[in-house]
């Protein structure tokens, strides 16, 4: 069964939470009219990205109603949207929530937030400790949730895709360091050949939203896409301007690749358990564990 | 040269793409339309210009000449042919008379310290002079100063480095010339000799005493790269052209940053208190 994707490529406004839920209004609308079932808005789509001391100004509860209320008008729409979370112990994270019909469908937590280089996260927000899917109904299924710097840690796409994930969603707000030049870790074509080889070895498509704009200096980069359970690319963005891509999957095709290429099924997830247990163990200086 | 220590490379295209928007978004945030460049003829302040004419428009770029009595013919001659090429507005404001009684009460028995307290003079001069005229013209002053000067420390605070954004603060001298060709920069603004022009026939390659070419290359290395000393110098860079960069760069890290706060309260800007500059209220009305 085919389902439509979209992705609002946008640059918000920093630190103005109004405007920019009108912004994510608009992408709302937008996307019912392209018939989505699924809208990703960028990391922090709703407050912008470096925030510094900004960030209690900004934050909001899972179950604030401006949160849940930002899919009206586009009933039975998903959409996935960056904010900054403050939970019920106050504590604030840099968190994506998947809302349809002003409910909470999933929520995830940036778990690895970049504190080196031109990044200063961990000064200003707190990581999540938790790696889950949310069951999203028929047509897409489970989804694995993420936020950016998450996806360099190729852990946690390959437990989402163990979990059960049927697409792989990550939104980010990716500034750009040495545009044009060589494909280094930070750069553009890093992050491509990172997304290509998740969707492969995950067998499970993946969604990517980078949002656009310049915050301070810093110039954010879209190419957001899509990829398909086959490492191919089904929509592409462009780079640096905002636009709204819509790209169509087919659940068909993730049943064709997972029969084609069992990799997933095959994974000795008790070997890998037992491995790392050892390698945890004998980093902390266990007793008992060795490395024989 | 040798190639296992390259010059830094630039897509002069795409780092006008980012530049442009750069400058506009800095400019909506801020709420301004306006520009006000010092144009002194050379590639920095020409590249400059025609960023800032392509992201706001010529007609909101005013570019101030201000000779000296010493500045060469050359100079004025440039500037001229970029404030042409772009059609922006320009003004011409003698800086001699606004300098001379200062100048008139420096004096030092080493020549090489006195042409540098003249050239800051000079350059600080310059600098009263754009932001007075960015006050009239309700314009903003869009700074000039490039990596190689700002790594180096080769600029004047609160002179030629004193600015309200800094788009070419990211490329260093021998990527400008690449960026300043796509633009349309004029060729004779792009070939000649660097110079401050601070005094009759003084170029920047002599007084740093190292060619750009050699300095970007070790600057890349080391701060780009993060290579130590010795693997430049394995790359093929002479030491002692390594080490003097490495430690001038160091040496001039006061001109890179904010002056130090003494901190003594709960919450002191700079410590505690961060904010990004633009921000819900930051607009001016």
């Amino acid at each position: 069964m085919e389902y439509r994707i979209a992705l609002a490529q946008m640059a918000p406004r920093l630190g103005d939470l109004d405007a920019n839920l009108g912004l994510a209004g608009d992408r709302v609308r937008a996307a019912a009219d392209e018939g989505a079932a699924l809208l990703l808005l960028p990391e922090l789509a709703l407050t912008g990205y470096l925030l510094q001391d900004l960030v209690p100004e900004v934050a909001m509860r899972a179950d604030d109603p401006r949160l849940l209320g930002i899919g009206a008008g586009a009933a039975g729409m998903l959409v996935a949207v960056g904010f900054v979370e403050e939970t019920a112990e106050h504590r604030y994270c840099n968190s994506v929530a998947l809302v349809r019909d002003g409910e909470l469908i999933g929520l995830h937590r940036k778990v690895y937030l970049p504190t080196y280089g031109l990044f200063d996260e961990g000064r200003f927000t707190r990581g999540g400790d938790r790696i889950r899917t949310h069951d999203a109904g028929a047509p897409i299924g489970r989804i694995g949730l993420s936020v950016c710097e998450d996806f360099w840690h190729p852990s946690l796409p390959m437990l989402q895709a163990h979990d059960g994930a049927s697409l792989l969603v990550n939104v980010a707000a990716g500034p750009s360091r040495a545009p044009g030049g060589p494909a280094g870790l930070a750069a553009i074509g890093g992050w491509h050949k990172m997304q290509d080889t998740y969707a492969l070895l995950g067998t499970v498509p993946l969604a990517f939203c980078n949002r656009v704009g310049n915050e301070e200096g810093l110039t954010f980069w879209g190419g957001s896409r899509i990829v398909a359970a086959d490492g191919s690319t089904v929509a592409q963005a462009p780079l640096w301007e905002e636009a709204l891509v819509v790209g169509t999957l087919d659940t068909d095709d993730l049943r064709t690749a997972r029969y084609g290429l069992p990799i997933l099924a095959d994974e000795r997830l008790e070997l890998v358990r037992r491995e790392l247990d050892r390698i945890i163990g004998e980093r902390a200086g266990i007793d008992g564990v060795s490395k024989d | 040269m040798s190639e296992r220590a390259p010059l830094p490379q630039i897509e002069p295209a795409l780092a006008i793409e980012v530049i442009v928007g750069f400058i506009r978004e800095q400019m909506t945030q801020a709420g301004f339309e306006r520009l006000v460049v010092g144009l002194s003829g050379g590639v920095d302040s020409a590249t400059v210009a025609f960023l800032a004419a392509r992201a706001m428009g010529a007609e909101n770029l005013l570019a101030v000449r201000m000779p000296y009595r010493t500045s060469s013919a050359a100079s004025e001659t440039d500037a001229m042919r970029v404030v042409n090429a772009l059609g922006c507005r320009t003004e011409r404001v003698d800086i001699t008379p606004m300098v001379e009684p200062m100048l008139a009460l420096i004096a030092d028995d080493d020549p090489d310290a006195l042409n540098v307290r003249r050239g800051n003079v000079m350059a600080r001069q310059r600098m009263i002079v754009v932001y007075d005229r960015s006050a009239a013209d309700d314009a903003l002053v869009i700074g000039t100063s490039n990596k190689t000067e700002a790594l180096l420390g080769y600029g004047t605070l609160h002179g030629d480095m004193a600015a309200a954004l800094a788009p070419i603060g990211d490329l260093y001298k021998t990527q400008l010339r690449a960026v300043a060709t796509e633009l349309g920069v004029p060729p004779e603004v792009i070939a000649k000799t660097p110079s401050a022009d601070l005094w009759p026939g003084q170029t920047d390659e002599e007084e740093l005493g190292r060619s750009y070419d050699m300095l970007d290359r070790a600057l890349y290395a080391l701060v780009d790269r993060r290579w130590t000393v010795d693997r430049c110098v394995r790359a093929g860079l002479p030491r002692d052209l390594v080490e003097w960069v490495d430690r001038r760069v160091a040496r001039m890290e006061f001109k890179r940053q904010l002056p130090p706060t003494a901190k003594l309260s709960l919450r002191t800007p700079g410590f505690d208190h961060l904010y990004p500059r633009r921000r819900p209220g930051s607009r001016r009305e």
